[in-house]
This record gives structure tokens, C-alpha cells and sequence, in this order.
């Protein structure tokens, strides 16, 4: 199972991802939100990824959430029995029902596409865009090969760190040492980028040729299945929420 | 450059010399085809591949360039040497079949699907090579493919050419400053001068001989006129610095065990392949990384009230104790103009106004950078980089230098500057460390050096 | 202030190689910087709507940057679509906790900065339209997030969140991306790009 999850064109899994977000958002009520969750569990262990990696790439989910919902507790739109006020903070029934909605919300949408992506190699992205997409190849392959340029950062950053105690200025305030090494790794980049350009020019790349492609990408049954699955869990999670009554489109109430 | 005529014949291999700045790279880059458009400057005359304009017969020309971090494009191997052959459209099947006869060519036994970013710089030179290769061109043009590679990488790459070219027969332009890695190679050796024009051309042989004197005071390295020397007593005086069972390196130990001493007037040499721990050696030394075992001890001359563990040390309290400075200039770098670069250190330690400007008006002088002291450092050539940044270490004078491959991709004038600039310092009674693949420069000034080879240390 | 005569002020559609990889790579670090604030924004978000609810609209600048710096750039029609779309992608395959709708964000503050940029013909690329771009940006931002986030609140908040959004895509998005320009044209990375070669002029 998780051997197909990981031959599944990377732009299904993105559209898939897509698809759930893009729904899930146009309603705030608890109701879509824990529906398309329990679905979600339901499907997510299949995805092909470890525990390990799921909590650890997940992880910034888990903390935004409840800090986002905490702040629409006390800011969200008053309404109903007032259990705190102080100041402009006011939790209400109604702060408090926002609040469950957006948090459990967040979690609705990130979690599928956090997990869907774990398992995506940029350069079968690439390859599903320009080919199935049919977005313009010189933009693509441009925005590949940029992206395995910034994996080179981590090395710099560390060597920019060193340099700066050997430098003297290393005890610094550390705002001005973070923006000053910034700065350096952004011109690194762009002259590293620049020889990139001329090394990918010299590989005959953005010439007046019609272009072939070595790896072939293919989007077939196992995607079209992904997709479906994704628009699925979408449609029951609104399905219920509208025939519970707790749909609010847009802000409609 | 201008008023350039150059005619190469098919089958020929031309090496292309000339001082820095003569416009080597930008003739190759002109025969590549990849010079830019008229958004980026002039251009007058033609200049013809197989009588087509190069700039509209990409393909015709494969270009290797000197950096291998900036040519690899792809993260698979096989991805990335079949990147040329898309572009020029050639039919699936055929690309696979290029793709495995060119990493064959270049001698790269890796599957299609290893990963570009664990190889060494000799072969990621040698993936670029076939990357080029594969587009089946006519013609070979290297710009400097072995300045930024070890001794070992460097034998890597001149055998993949030299198999690639007796094999394909293709005409070959290769721009070096060390003659002696491509001589036995050419048939024709080609010298730029610094106004565009072409100042020799003819057979290795008899244009060495002829112009090897001038070549060489341009910095261009010659076998038969080798750099001067400085001489040296090489007497050192007190212990500075001593390791004990030192274990080095950031998440891994890289090496370990390691006994050495630093003197006053010493230059310690570390030496060895790629990976083996030199640069992580110096950076511990340098009180930049904490060992990952045994100590890194400054005798009390150096540590000066301070505690004898230079990781303890604050940052400003190594400016006046250990120099370190690192193989890439530009991580370095972090002023506006050459000039701030300098009076960084000096006024990190409050030296007043007029002591710093006479310090940094000094080292302009002995750097020969005071015409470029209102340039941007990031804006320097190769070698005026190297200079400043061996700079920016002597502004607060040190005790301790530690250099990492300060001579590496040097031309043989920089190199030469640096050797007797390192020389004086250790006259002075500065200790030295380097780590360096460079054995002229181990011969040159070494007292002392250390082997760590990847198994473990030799001595 | 004086007046410098300019090049070439015909409009350059084409897209050269280089063009394409260095916004790229400036797109794919704002990626990573965007990808940071999403979790790095939310403790200050909350501290700010505690001080005036809406005035947390004021972070929101530094994820217009790549619509702003890139075309500052490379000075080419559609770079400002182009980087935040790239820069979205990298924070949505890092992962965030704002999902893929971040594409669609992308999208509409991309969009946001063009349609100031093409407003002046993609021919003026000082400060003033660097700033009125990253305010377009802003809007882009404001309308989403009103929309799909802060849904239903008065109109005290919309206006205070719309106007601290213009600012910071103003101020963080516009000055700071023409300050980086201005700076890193001076290292001469930027030589092979007109920015590079004529940001000493420009005031």
C-alpha cells in the first residue's frame, strides 16, 4: 500500500490536499471539520508514512492550533452566555464554538496534505506539472533546480555562524547577527543561482526546442483514485455539516 | 576584449592562457553560447560554430565549468546527466542509453538514482562532464573544471577528459592556470593578453619555452618557472597551543586520538584526502567547534587571562589569540567596503579611531588592496578575496593564525604573495596552522606535518 | 534627485534563463522564511489581537516579501505571481499548519503586487512603487483572510486588520525588499540584471 502511495503522481496528491482544503474552508462549524477528520484517520495510516515522521512534520500544526483557537476564544465574535471579560477579551458561548471550529478545522485541512506531501519528491513534481499540467517547463525545471540549490543553506548557515565568532562579532546582538547573516546567505544564493543559470544554459536548457522528457509521468487510475477519496471526505464533511444544520457559508449565520 | 581571431580546427585541443582578467572565461562562455542576450552588454563581429552563430547552436558546444557545487542541476545522478539531452529533444530511449554511455565515459559506476548531493567535487566535475558528454557535442570547453578540486579529484577529472577525447575525438578549449595538468594532453596552446588580443599561439612545447617566463610573472602556473621561495630558518619557539586525545567533528566524530603542539614561528601542516577531518580540525583548534573528546589547551603566553580553553572564549576574546580563516572568503565577508572589512576586528576591540585606520591604512598597503579599499569585498576577484580575508585575521594581530586551503584555485602570483606574507608572520613569532592539499606550500613553509587520513590518524 | 536617462524603457516580456533561476531561488528562500513565520507569527498574532484586536494584520508583511523582492529584481511581467506562487509551494510541501490553501493565498497576493507593477507599465521600480506593490500585496492578503479566517467580525476590526495589512506589506514587503535590492546590488551579484546595474541611480 504504501509502495503505490509513493509512485502516485505528486499532483494528485497536491490537487487531492487542494481539494479537501479549498472545501473545508469555505464553512467554520465543528461538524465538517471532526467529520473530515474521522475520515481522514480513517484513511491517513495508509498514506506510507512512519509515526515518527508524521509527528515530527506535523508538529507545527499541534502548536498552531490550539494557540489560534485560544486567541478566537477570547477575540471571536461575542454571542451567547459570557463565562470571562477583561479588557477587549470576551469568552462567550459563542467565542468558544468559533474557537473548537477553527482549531478543529486546522487540523482538518493540514493533517491530509502534511501527510500527503512527506512523500513527495520535488522532481516528480516537477515532472507531474510540466507534463500532465502542462505548466511552461523553463518555469518549472528553473524552480526545481533553485530548490536543490537552498538545501546547500543549511552548510552555509553554519559556516556564516563560525565565521562571525571568528569575525569577534559573534556575541552581537543576536537580531543583527541573524538579519546580517541572512543578508549574506541571500547574495550567496544569488551568485551561486547565477552560475547555476549559465550551467544549466551550457545544457542546451531554454533553447528554441521542443523538449523530451527522460522520466515519463503518468496520471492514471491509482490518481484518479486519490482524488476521489479526497473529494469524497470533502463532500460527506459537508454533506453532514449542512443536514446538521451547523453550514455557514462565507459568514452566513 | 576585442579584435579577437581565433580559428580552431575540428580535433584540436587548445589550452587557453592568460592573466586573470584577459577574458578567458568570457571567450569560453561566448563559445558556449551562453554570454547573455543584448539585455547584458556589447558585442561586435561573429563568432561561428560549424559556421552557425553559437549563441543559436546550444548543444553543439558542452561546457564544464569551475564550480562544482553551482553545475549540478538535478538531485539523481542519472536525472542529471540526462537533463542536456531533454533539452535538446532527443527520444527517451536514446537518453538512457547516452546517459549510462557518458557516466561509462567519465568512469561514474553509481546507479541512475544515487544521489548528486553526496558526491565528491571530483566526480560532481566528472557528472558535469558527462552531463556535457551526453549531448554528444562537437566541442569541449572547460573553464578551470579542476581549480576547486584536491590533488586527487584533479587526476579524476584529467583522465576522464583525456579517455573522453582520445575516445570521441572531439575538439577540446580548456582554460587552466596549472599547465602542468593539461600539457601532455594539448596540441596547441593559446595565450590571451591582458588588452583582448592573442599574444601566442602555437604547440606547447615551443610556446612554453618561448613565453613560459612572461606566462609565469602573469600568474600562471609553469612547471619550469615555479614561484619564489621565501627562506626560513624554521626555529620555533614556545608551545601556544597543544592538543591532548583530541576527537573532532560536528555531529559525527570525523577524527580522534589526535596529539599536536603549535609554536611560536611554526607552521603545522594538515594534510590528507577530502572528508578525513581537515577543515573540522582547524575550526576546533580555532576555538570555533567544541571537541567532541580530549582538549584543545592555550598555554597561558596565549590565553592571557583567559581561560586555556579557547571554546570558552568569548568572540572577541579569540580576535587577539587564534585568526582563523575559512576556505570560502565569503562566508567571511562583513562589510560594505573593503576598507569597514578590515576595521571590524581592530574595532571590535575598541582600538581607537586612529590606531584602527593605522592598522587597516598598513594592511591595505601589505595586502595591495589600498586601490580597492572603497570596493565591495563580495565585488573582488578570486585572489583579492583570499588576500582580504587572511586580512581581516591580521587586522587584530593574532598570536595564532589558522588558515583553511588558503592557496586553493590560486594563481601562482597570489600564491607567492601569500607564502612570503605567511612567512613574515612566522618570522614574527605568529604560530601557524594550515590545512592544505598543496605540497609546494607543505615544502614551502611546513615546520611540521600532520597526516589524518579517512581510517585514523598517520603521522 | 536628478534626473537619470534610463536605457531601454520598452518592456522586456521575455524571460531569460537567468531570469527564471534567480527568482526562482529567491522564491524558494522566501518559501522557507514563510514557512517559519506560519509557526514563528502565531505567539505575537496572539499577543497583538490581545492589545487591539486586528492590529495582528501587521505581520502579515512578511509574507508578501517574495512579491515584491523578486520583481524588484529580475523586472520581468508576472514575477510577482510567479515568486509568491513558488514561495506557497515550498512552505506547503514543508508543511504548515495553514495547509494548501497557502496556493491559493500565494495566488491573490502575487496578484495583488502585478497589478501595481503593470499599473506602471513594469517601468518604474523605485521605492514608491515597491511600496504601493507590497500594499497591493497586502490587499490580497486582507481580502482571504477576512473571508475565509476572521469571518463575521465588526467592522471596527475589518478596517484596523485591512489597514495594519497595507502597512506591513508597505513597509516589510515594499522598504525592506527595495533596501535588500539597493544592498545587494552593491555586492555585484546582481550584475547580469538591470537592477544590478542601475539601482546606484534610482532614489
Amino acid at each position: 500500500m504504501s509502495a503505490a502511495i509513493l509512485r502516485i503522481n505528486p499532483v494528485a496528491k497536491i490537487a487531492a490536499g487542494l481539494l479537501i482544503g479549498l472545501v473545508l474552508v469555505l464553512t467554520l462549524d465543528w461538524v465538517s471539520g471532526v467529520v473530515a477528520l474521522v475520515l481522514e484517520a480513517a484513511v491517513l495510516p495508509f498514506a506510507g508514512v512512519s509515526w515518527r515522521a508524521f509527528w515530527l512534520r506535523t508538529a507545527p500544526v499541534w502548536i498552531a492550533a490550539p494557540l489560534v483557537s485560544i486567541t478566537v476564544a477570547l477575540y471571536g465574535r461575542a454571542s451567547g452566555h459570557v463565562y470571562f471579560s477583561w479588557l477587549l477579551a470576551n469568552v462567550t458561548d459563542g467565542s468558544l464554538a468559533l474557537a473548537l471550529a477553527t482549531g478543529i478545522r486546522i487540523l482538518a485541512i493540514a493533517l491530509p496534505a502534511i501527510v500527503l506531501f512527506i512523500t513527495v519528491d520535488p522532481t516528480d513534481l516537477a515532472d507531474g506539472l510540466a507534463q500532465v499540467l502542462r505548466l511552461p517547463s523553463r518555469f518549472v525545471l528553473g524552480s526545481l533546480a533553485a530548490l536543490r540549490l537552498v538545501g546547500m543553506f543549511l552548510d552555509d548557515w553554519r559556516s556564516l555562524e563560525l565565521a562571525r565568532r571568528a569575525r569577534g562579532v559573534g556575541d552581537r546582538n543576536p537580531i543583527r547577527r541573524l538579519f546580517g547573516q541572512l543578508f549574506a546567505l541571500l547574495v550567496l544564493s544569488i551568485r551561486r543561482g547565477s552560475k547555476l543559470a549559465t550551467a544549466m544554459e551550457a545544457r542546451g536548457f531554454g533553447a528554441p526546442i521542443t523538449r523530451t522528457w527522460a522520466r515519463p509521468s503518468s496520471f492514471g487510475w491509482p490518481e484518479i483514485v486519490l482524488l476521489l477519496i479526497g473529494a469524497g471526505i470533502a463532500a460527506v464533511a459537508i454533506g453532514a455539516s449542512v443536514l446538521a444544520g451547523t453550514w455557514s457559508f462565507f459568514g452566513a449565520r | 576584449m576585442h579584435d579577437l581571431d581565433l580559428v580552431i580546427e575540428p580535433g584540436e585541443r587548445v589550452l587557453l592562457l592568460g592573466a586573470s582578467g584577459a577574458g578567458k572565461s568570457t571567450l569560453i562562455s561566448a563559445l558556449a553560447g551562453v554570454l547573455g542576450g543584448e539585455e547584458e552588454g556589447e558585442q561586435a563581429g561573429e563568432l561561428l560554430l560549424d559556421g552557425v552563430p553559437a549563441s543559436r547552436s546550444r548543444g553543439r558546444a558542452g561546457l564544464v565549468l569551475q564550480d562544482p557545487d553551482a553545475q549540478v542541476i538535478l538531485a539523481r545522478v542519472g536525472d542529471d546527466v540526462a537533463f542536456g539531452c531533454e533539452n535538446l529533444g532527443v527520444p527517451r530511449d536514446e537518453i538512457w542509453d547516452r546517459v549510462r554511455v557518458a557516466l561509462d565515459g567519465v568512469g561514474l559506476a553509481l546507479p541512475l538514482d544515487h544521489p548528486t548531493a553526496s558526491l565528491s567535487g571530483g566526480q560532481k566535475q566528472r557528472l558535469a562532464l558527462a552531463g556535457a558528454l551526453a549531448m554528444r557535442p562537437g566541442l569541449l570547453l572547460l573553464d578551470e573544471p579542476t581549480a576547486n578540486l584536491d590533488p586527487t579529484g584533479v587526476a579524476e577529472v584529467r583522465d576522464a577528459v583525456a579517455r573522453v577525447v582520445e575516445a570521441s575525438g572531439s575538439t577540446l578549449v580548456v582554460i587552466e592556470h596549472r599547465v602542468e595538468v593539461w600539457r601532455d594532453l594539448v596540441t596547441r596552446v593559446v595565450i590571451l593578453g591582458s588588452d583582448g588580443g592573442i599574444l601566442a599561439d602555437g604547440p606547447p612545447g615551443v610556446v612554453l619555452s618561448r613565453d613560459g617566463r612572461a606566462l609565469a610573472a602573469a600568474g600562471v602556473w609553469v612547471p619550469e618557472y615555479p614561484p619564489e621561495l621565501p627562506r626560513r630558518s624554521r626555529a620555533s619557539g614556545p608551545v601556544l597551543l597543544s592538543v591532548e586525545d583530541l576527537a573532532v567533528g560536528r555531529r559525527v566524530t570525523v577524527a580522534s586520538g589526535l596529539n599536536l603542539e603549535l609554536a611560536a614561528g611554526g607552521l603545522l601542516a594538515i594534510t590528507g584526502p577530502n572528508g578525513g577531518g581537515k577543515s573540522t580540525l582547524a575550526l576546533t583548534l580555532g576555538g570555533l567547534l567544541a571537541p567532541r573528546g580530549g582538549a584543545v589547551r592555550a598555554a597561558a603566553e596565549l590565553s592571557a587571562g583567559a581561560s586555556n580553553s579557547p571554546i570558552r572564549w568569548k568572540s572577541r576574546e579569540l580576535l587577539t589569540r587564534i585568526g582563523s580563516v575559512f576556505q570560502d572568503p565569503e562566508h567571511q565577508f562583513l562589510g560594505a567596503t573593503v576598507r569597514d572589512e578590515l576595521s571590524i576586528g581592530p574595532q571590535s576591540l575598541g582600538l581607537g579611531a586612529d590606531e584602527t585606520r593605522a592598522r587597516v591604512d598598513e594592511l591595505l598597503v601589505r595586502l595591495r588592496l589600498d586601490a580597492l579599499a572603497p570596493a565591495n569585498p563580495f565585488t573582488l576577484s578570486g585572489g583579492e578575496k583570499r588576500r582580504l580575508s587572511v586580512g581581516t585575521a591580521l587586522a587584530t594581530r593574532p598570536r595564532v593564525l589558522l588558515l583553511d586551503e588558503p592557496t586553493f584555485g590560486q594563481d601562482a602570483r597570489t600564491w607567492q604573495e601569500l607564502v612570503f606574507l605567511i612567512a613574515e608572520l612566522l618570522d614574527e613569532g605568529t604560530a601557524a596552522a594550515v590545512s592544505t592539499h598543496d605540497a609546494t606550500f607543505v615544502s614551502a613553509l611546513a615546520t611540521d606535518e600532520f597526516t589524518l587520513s579517512s581510517a585514523g590518524v598517520l603521522r | 534627485m536628478s534626473a537619470v536617462s534610463t536605457p531601454k524603457r520598452s518592456i522586456n516580456f521575455t524571460w531569460r534563463v537567468v531570469d527564471i533561476v534567480i527568482a526562482a531561488v529567491l522564491a524558494v528562500a522566501c518559501g522557507v522564511a514563510f514557512w517559519a513565520w506560519d509557526t514563528g507569527s502565531v505567539v505575537p498574532t496572539t499577543l497583538l489581537s490581545a492589545v487591539l484586536p486586528g492590529l495582528q494584520g501587521i505581520l502579515g508583511g512578511v509574507w508578501l516579501l517574495a512579491a515584491v523582492l523578486v520583481p524588484l529584481v529580475v523586472r520581468k511581467p508576472g514575477a510577482a505571481i510567479l515568486a509568491e506562487i513558488v514561495a506557497a509551494t515550498v512552505e506547503t510541501l514543508l508543511g504548515t499548519a495553514w495547509g494548501p490553501d497557502q496556493l491559493l493565498y500565494g495566488l491573490i497576493q502575487g496578484l495583488g503586487a502585478e497589478i501595481v507593477f503593470a499599473a506602471f507599465l513594469y517601468s518604474s521600480w523605485r521605492l514608491g512603487t515597491a511600496m504601493l506593490a507590497g500594499a497591493g500585496a497586502g490587499v490580497g492578503l486582507t481580502v482571504l483572510d477576512l473571508v475565509l479566517y476572521y469571518r463575521g467580525q465588526t467592522l471596527a476590526f475589518d478596517l484596523i486588520y485591512g489597514v495594519s495589512s497595507l502597512v506591513s506589506g508597505a513597509l516589510i514587503a515594499g522598504l525592506v525588499s527595495w533596501l535588500l535590492v539597493r544592498a545587494v546590488a552593491k555586492t555585484g551579484a546582481l550584475s547580469r540584471f538591470a537592477s544590478g546595474r542601475t539601482s546606484r541611480q534610482l532614489i
